[in-house]
């Protein structure tokens, strides 16, 4: 379990519990925050769960594997903080962990 | 006009199977989809990519199931409108009046939406300024290569569409190719081709750059690029060209008059009609209590739905349920002995 915060676009703030085993994308579309859509479901195949990590966490999360990156291209925005969120699985070492929103996915 | 019993909207994997089974029971469909190929998702996004959870079927690639959908709906001959969107649907009677993007008209009691997330269109440029030219200046897909003879083109992407035109349009226009990052997810013996035109001055090459404006009066003159530095350039073009693959937008469906659930349809798990009779939604579009986005609830959907759509298309006649393995009413529609 770990408190996540998500940061909208507009510096809208939420705070919730994410169980382990989940994603970050889910823990987003089970609460209801707005601003990841996450079309596929999960698949990595679509590009609209993107967030920004700020430096601090970004080298903290386990490392991107083959095909973010190439999926990230496609993203709105993207720059070199950009992480898809259904990439990025929850434990006890995310407790703290801020994502922001980008201001949006399509 | 075209008069048949569904109309089915979206050629992906549950819009196939739904159609073998209106098939089986003796009706007729038309299919129509946004793509320019059957397969919806399957093939657009993860054709290469197996897939483990198809019943019966250890392990498949989405272009493997596609081409098995298609083959097992061979003996219908039903139509497939693809490079085609429903735009318009209006009631008359008992019928359903579906038009399309490119003017189609159809007459059908029943529509069958197995749109998946929506129809897939192409990614464009986060700059407003970009708005201004698009579709004549700004594009997102190529039909017609020699209009960019003599010019200067700023190409934007990392896939193979990116690099395989930035390529093709060296030999006669004056070509830049900007990407995100250094690494290309197009394939290697075209990165190397990049690398190679580069090097000999004939493509200039902007990596870790995107776009930051276009600007022009009346016509485009110029595209600026930034960096995430902050360090911007600009390079004076006369066309624009972004390749960051396809998006899904629900469009027109918002517009029918359904009930709406986010991006998704609330049905009935009887026969999966929607709010609106004799239009029923099927696969990762529908919505219902417990709903799982799998293809083989896509399937299970379909095969529902279609026994809904009969009673609409046959008001006078009694569905009678079969089995494939000994109906000859069936083997019949089939062409099997």
């Amino acid at each position: 379990m770990a408190k996540i915060k998500y940061v909208e676009h507009n510096g809208k703030e939420h705070i919730v519990e994410v169980q382990n085993g989940l994603t970050v994308m889910e823990g987003a579309v089970q609460n209801d925050i707005p601003g990841i859509d996450a079309d596929c479901g999960g698949g990595m195949s679509c590009a609209t769960c993107h967030v920004y990590v700020k430096e601090d966490w970004y080298d903290k999360l386990p490392k991107k594997e083959m095909g973010e990156d190439d999926m990230l291209d496609q993203a709105y925005e993207p720059n070199s903080k950009s992480r898809l969120s259904c990439q990025i699985m929850v434990s006890d070492d995310l407790e703290g962990l801020t994502v922001h929103m980008p201001e949006k996915q399509v | 006009m075209i008069k048949t019993d569904v109309v089915i909207v979206g050629a992906g994997p549950t819009g196939l199977f739904c159609a073998h089974q209106l098939g089986i029971i003796g009706l007729k469909c038309e299919i129509v989809d946004n793509l320019d190929k059957i397969g919806g998702q399957c093939i657009e996004l993860y054709p290469d990519k197996p897939i483990y959870d198809i019943p019966a079927v250890p392990e498949c690639t989405g272009e493997e199931l596609t081409n098995n959908l298609i083959e097992q709906i061979k003996p219908f001959n039903f139509n497939f409108h693809l490079n085609d969107r429903v735009q318009e649907l209006t009631n008359e009677n008992d019928n359903w009046i579906v038009k399309t993007t490119s003017g189609k008209k159809f007459q059908t009691p029943n529509v069958v939406i197995a749109g998946g997330v929506g129809s897939f269109e192409p990614r464009k440029f986060p700059t407003k300024s970009a708005e201004k030219f698009d579709g004549t200046s700004v594009l997102y897909s190529i039909k017609d290569k020699t209009i960019f003879k003599d010019k200067s083109v700023a190409i934007f992407g990392g896939g193979d569409s990116a690099l395989d035109w930035a390529i093709e349009l060296s030999n006669t226009s004056k070509v830049s190719l900007i990407h995100r990052r250094d690494e290309f997810r197009g394939s290697p013996s075209s990165v190397q081709k990049i690398k190679e035109l580069s090097k000999k001055n004939i493509i200039n090459l902007y990596t870790k750059y995107s776009i930051k404006d276009v600007k022009g009066n009346g016509s485009l003159e110029e595209v600026e690029i930034k960096n995430e530095d902050g360090e911007s350039k600009i390079l004076k073009v006369d066309y624009v060209l972004g390749f960051f693959g396809l998006i899904m937008q629900l469009g027109p469906i918002v517009e029918w008059g359904l009930n709406l659930d986010k991006k998704t349809i609330p049905v009935n798990t009887e026969n999966f009609e929607t709010n609106k009779k004799g239009i029923f939604a099927i696969g990762d579009i529908c919505t219902y209590p417990g709903k799982l986005k799998l293809i083989l609830s896509g399937f299970h959907e379909g095969a529902l739905a279609a026994r809904g759509c009969f009673k609409y298309a046959r008001p006078d006649e009694k569905y009678r349920f079969e089995f494939t393995t000994a109906s000859n009413t069936i083997k019949d529609r089939l062409g099997v002995k």
